[in-house]
């Protein structure tokens, strides 16, 4: 190539090729983002903000040989531009150079076929995602007004190209669409609320006034209010308060924590509860980049190493996982560092989750069999109180609904709630269709999941919460 | 010694884009815009029993546009610097604002919408701040230290306490961040900022032969300060690292706590996070007004309460403050051109102001907003975010031990730890790093296995005494989440030692149904 041509490197696969070449680093991996997004947000029934986004981000991990090892250094940039290339990557092998040795150090992976499209231009979304979804936004606003109700929500679509190369030959790349729909329905006077949330890779399937039809009819269920103390009830989990808390449960699910006795997943005297019988429920947890409909990344894309997560490893094949099978703990989070250090197989994180005990019942069919219990709607502000039990704090939010002769009667006030997923998954009775659900805390952040809805006997409503 | 800004970043071509964007938003008609271009540097490193356990440096770059147009927002960001593509952005930005015309269109045609929630949108009058430069107060900028610096003292304070009888593990982390902004408006005003900020933790963790373990982390605050904070003498570290092995020790064998109703005294190490939650969040007057509703939540403390609400006892005096020396919120100016400023958010326990940006301010009837729009990133819209929120000491106050004294049944915690409340601010439930059992005025060792939990205008109406200002520490966080996307603001909070009566304690092993 050129001097000429290589100062003209503006596509992703070129700017990655072209860092590659500048690198003098012993080992370099290059991560170039591309990324798009398109967002309306709304409150009472009118759009308030809305916005479209483009951007690039560069990542540099330069790895240094050493008489004590390998160190990595990894440096990140937006907007970079041909000339400021080089920079980059000398600022990632200097630090490199300044950190030592770095502890997961592994030899970058090698081999695999390079992806078909990796010269492709980058997918992107812009605000013609909403072409058609406007307008019915526009329209259930409408709805909503004339029966009374205020719609707030947010719709946003972003979509991320990354292109991945390194000096050991890998040419990967991966598109990956994500798109959240959330309306919250309230009556005029804020006493009432209620939650629907959808996750869409292209807002094609996903319809505001479906939802708003949906919204009314808890807000329906609303109008007669039941005061409730705190206390143990039994309780029916929807799929996103599911999803939600068992999100944290994986991100809480490090090996190497685990092995160092710090986690609810330690064993006591030593070792991880790998193996231990954890639910009576035949619960199946798992991930696999290949789930229809959830697809994610298949390969490692890391952009700076952590307890489980390490730069080596990027561009390793990612394939299906369970965490949890047949109701028995069965993996933990590793990246090759801490698996050899744990002895727990190799599993990295997949951005995906799937809860399944071939359940057929749906949500509504599991409140038909219910004498007495609550249907929450979904949790928020969900926190860490005690790593040793895993136990999380959090609330419900937005329609507490008493079902009695498995009929919905009326909605409660909210609660605090004080639960540890895995106990949760230990006392369940039932486990209910699986479907995709949108997490409602963790939504930003994570998106693909499907998961049952599960009926707790005993769920510890901690306290009483006057928050509408 | 005064900095001034980074000359790298004034030498990027930002009044040449600003106008390029200005120019083509105005010729599309817009009643007003701003630009603001910004480039934020965020760099970590995190080690593991002394060893490096990984590290990032993170540089974005970029720049927006935000327009009223029609009497609706639109806004757009791009990464290009190049004048075209300003101006294209300042285009697709006025395309976003029309866009928001069908929806309100769409939704008139089946009788509902408007403008917006509460009309046109319109800004609250500013003065023009033209051609300022603002920088905060460091004495060395973090990102001039060299890398290999920071990691040997980080691991050489790790080594102290892995040497400790009974320490297992420890964790340690340093993150630092410079943020450079500059912005533009139609208005004429344009400012050029920099900010430094840096927070150091170090937890250290305890296993003990039978499978049980905790841990207790630094109480050291993020600071708006340089690498200064971690060599000087604004926080002994040396005495805090000394500390820990011994307390973390009382901490595992202490007594799991009886749970019920107490008296605490709150440090500030722990009474920050419950400022920030309860008060800070809930004088935000976007979710007030609903403009949060989806996502964070609303607020107890409706517009219709403002002089009316008893928000605590008369020993609540709480302000919002732009201005704070090492605040964690403080700026020049903020992403909507306004003036940092100081204003009373509760007085004598009254809900008496709120926090504002000038679309806000407006629609309420204020006269200028003080000065609460930030944006996290070159990628996001200008929300309303907290000002340094704080707690004001009692100026002839006690001390922390005479608060203490004052204790006959209570507990005193001191750090934080685990948070969450609801999407109203009221009902709350905190933890801490050390609970400290007060006997007869005197502590009487540890306890473990705490939490309280309250209604806000309970738990504020219960303070009957506030600490002097020599207990008055900043504190603060890195990581304020709010709005849709999600952003992230680093924030601080001021606040002395304080005394509660009557606070409902829980026991978390009992909550987990052990």
């Amino acid at each position: 190539m050129s001097s000429s041509a290589r100062s003209a490197a503006t596509t992703p696969h070129e700017i990655v090729e072209r860092a590659l070449e500048l690198s003098r680093a012993d080992g370099c991996v290059v991560i170039a983002d591309e990324e798009s997004s398109a967002n309306l947000r709304w409150a009472a029934n009118a759009l308030t903000t809305n916005g479209v986004t483009r951007g690039r981000t560069l990542t540099v991990i330069a790895t240094v040989d050493g008489a004590q090892g390998t160190a990595s250094g990894a440096v990140s940039r937006s907007a970079v531009t041909a000339e400021e290339l080089e920079p980059l990557v000398r600022a990632a092998e200097a630090a490199a150079r300044a950190a030592g040795p770095a502890e997961d150090a592994r030899p970058l992976v090698a081999g695999g076929v390079p992806s078909a499209d990796f010269t492709a231009p980058p997918a992107e979304t812009s605000s013609d995602v909403f072409t058609a979804f406007a307008p019915a936004l526009g329209e259930a606003f409408g709805t909503a007004a004339a029966g009374g109700r205020e719609l707030y929500g947010f719709a946003h679509h972003y979509v991320t190209s990354t292109y991945l190369g390194s000096s050991t030959g890998l040419r990967l790349r991966h598109d990956q669409p994500s798109g959240t729909l959330e309306v919250n329905a309230k009556s005029p006077d804020l006493t009432r609320s209620a939650w629907a949330g959808r996750s869409t890779r292209d807002f094609a399937d996903v319809d505001p006034l479906v939802l708003d039809a949906e919204l009314a009819q808890r807000l329906a269920w609303a109008e007669r209010k039941v005061e409730l103390p705190a206390g143990r009830y039994e309780t029916l989990l929807p799929p996103t308060a599911v999803a939600d808390l068992l999100i944290y449960q994986l991100w809480s699910s490090g090996a190497r924590d685990a092995a160092e006795g710090r986690t609810v997943f330690s064993r006591a005297g030593g070792g991880t509860r790998i193996g231990e019988k954890v639910a009576p429920l035949p619960l199946t947890l798992r991930s696999d980049p290949a789930e229809p409909g959830l697809e994610a990344a298949p390969f490692v894309i890391a952009h700076a190493s952590g307890d489980d997560t390490s730069v080596f490893d990027n561009g390793l094949p990612l394939g299906p996982v369970d965490w949890v099978r047949e109701g028995t703990l069965n993996q933990l989070l590793t990246s090759r560092h801490s698996a050899e250090l744990t002895g727990v197989p190799l599993a990295p994180m997949v951005d995906n989750l799937v809860l399944d005990a071939g359940g057929t019942r749906s949500l509504e069919e599991m409140v038909a069999g219910t004498e007495r219990g609550l249907l929450l709607t979904c949790l928020w502000y969900i926190r860490e109180v005690d790593p040793a039990t895993l136990l999380l704090t959090g609330l419900t939010r937005d329609g507490v609904y008493l079902v009695e002769g498995g009929e919905v009667t009326g909605a409660a006030n909210n609660f605090r709630f004080n639960e540890s997923p895995l106990d949760l998954m230990g006392r369940a009775t039932e486990a209910g269709r699986t479907e995709r659900t949108l997490p409602r805390e963790w939504g930003d952040y994570f998106t693909r999941a499907a998961t049952p809805a599960l009926r707790i006997p005993d769920f510890n409503m901690s306290s009483v919460s006057q928050g509408v | 010694m005064p900095h001034e800004v980074d000359q790298s970043f004034v030498a990027l071509p930002l009044r040449a884009l600003a106008d390029a964007a200005l120019a083509r938003a105005r010729a599309l008609g817009v009643e007003h815009a701003d630009f603001r271009l910004e480039r934020v540097r965020s760099a970590s490193w995190r080690l593991r029993d002394a060893r490096p356990a990984g590290a990032s440096d993170v540089t974005d770059l970029g720049y927006a546009v935000r327009v009223v147009h029609g009497g609706a927002w639109g806004f757009a960001a791009g990464v290009d610097l190049t004048m075209d593509a300003a101006a294209k952005v300042a285009a697709q930005a006025v395309a976003m604002a029309k866009l928001s015309a069908k929806v309100i269109a769409a939704a008139a045609a089946h009788g509902g919408g408007s403008a917006d929630a509460g009309g046109r949108v319109e800004l609250a009058d500013e003065p023009v701040h033209a051609d300022r430069t603002w920088v905060s107060s460091y004495e060395v900028n973090p990102f001039d230290v060299p890398d290999g610096e920071k990691t040997g003292l980080l691991a050489e304070w790790s080594a102290r306490l892995l040497a400790a009888e009974g320490v297992s593990h420890v964790d340690a982390s340093l993150m630092t961040v410079q943020e450079n902004k500059f912005y533009a408006d139609t208005a004429g005003t344009s400012t050029t900022q920099q900010r430094v900020r840096l927070h150091p933790t170090l937890t250290a963790v305890s296993v003990d032969p039978a499978g049980d373990f905790d841990s207790m982390r630094t109480l050291a605050p993020p600071v708006g300060r340089g690498w200064e904070y971690l060599t000087g003498d604004t926080w002994d570290w040396a005495g805090e690292l000394a500390a820990i092995p011994g307390l973390l020790a009382e901490k595992m064998r202490a007594p799991s706590v009886r749970a019920g109703r107490y008296d605490l005294v709150v440090d500030p190490s722990n009474l920050w996070l419950t400022i920030h939650e309860s008060v800070g969040h809930a004088t935000e007057l976007d979710r007030a007004l609903g403009y949060e509703a989806a996502y964070a939540g609303t607020s107890f403390a409706t517009f219709d309460r403002l002089g009316t609400l008893k928000y605590g006892s008369a020993h609540m005096n709480v302000t919002g403050d732009r201005t704070a020396e090492h605040g964690l919120a403080t700026v020049g100016f903020d992403d909507e051109g306004v003036a940092g400023q100081s204003w009373d958010l509760v007085r004598d326990g009254v809900l008496v102001g709120y926090q504002l940006d000038r679309r806000i301010a407006r629609l309420t009837g204020f006269d200028r907003s003080n000065g609460c729009a930030y944006a996290d990133s070159p990628g996001h819209v200008p929300v309303q975010r907290m000002a340094n929120v704080s707690l004001q000491p009692a100026p002839d106050g006690p001390s922390t031990e005479e608060l203490i004294g004052s204790v006959y049944d209570g507990i005193y915690v001191v750090g934080d730890r685990s948070w969450s409340i609801d999407m109203q601010r009221y009902n709350f439930q905190f933890t801490g790093q050390r609970f400290f059992r007060i006997e007869h005025g005197k502590l009487a060792g540890q306890l473990r296995d705490v939490a309280y939990q309250a209604t806000t205008t309970d738990f504020w109406g219960s303070m009957a005494a506030v600490g002097g200002p020599q207990t008055y520490v900043l504190g603060g966080a890195f990581n304020c989440g709010k709005a849709q996307p999600g952003q992230v603001a680093a924030v601080s909070h001021g606040c002395p030692s304080a005394l509660f009566r009557d606070v409902s304690i829980l026991n978390t092993t009992q909550e987990a149904g052990r």
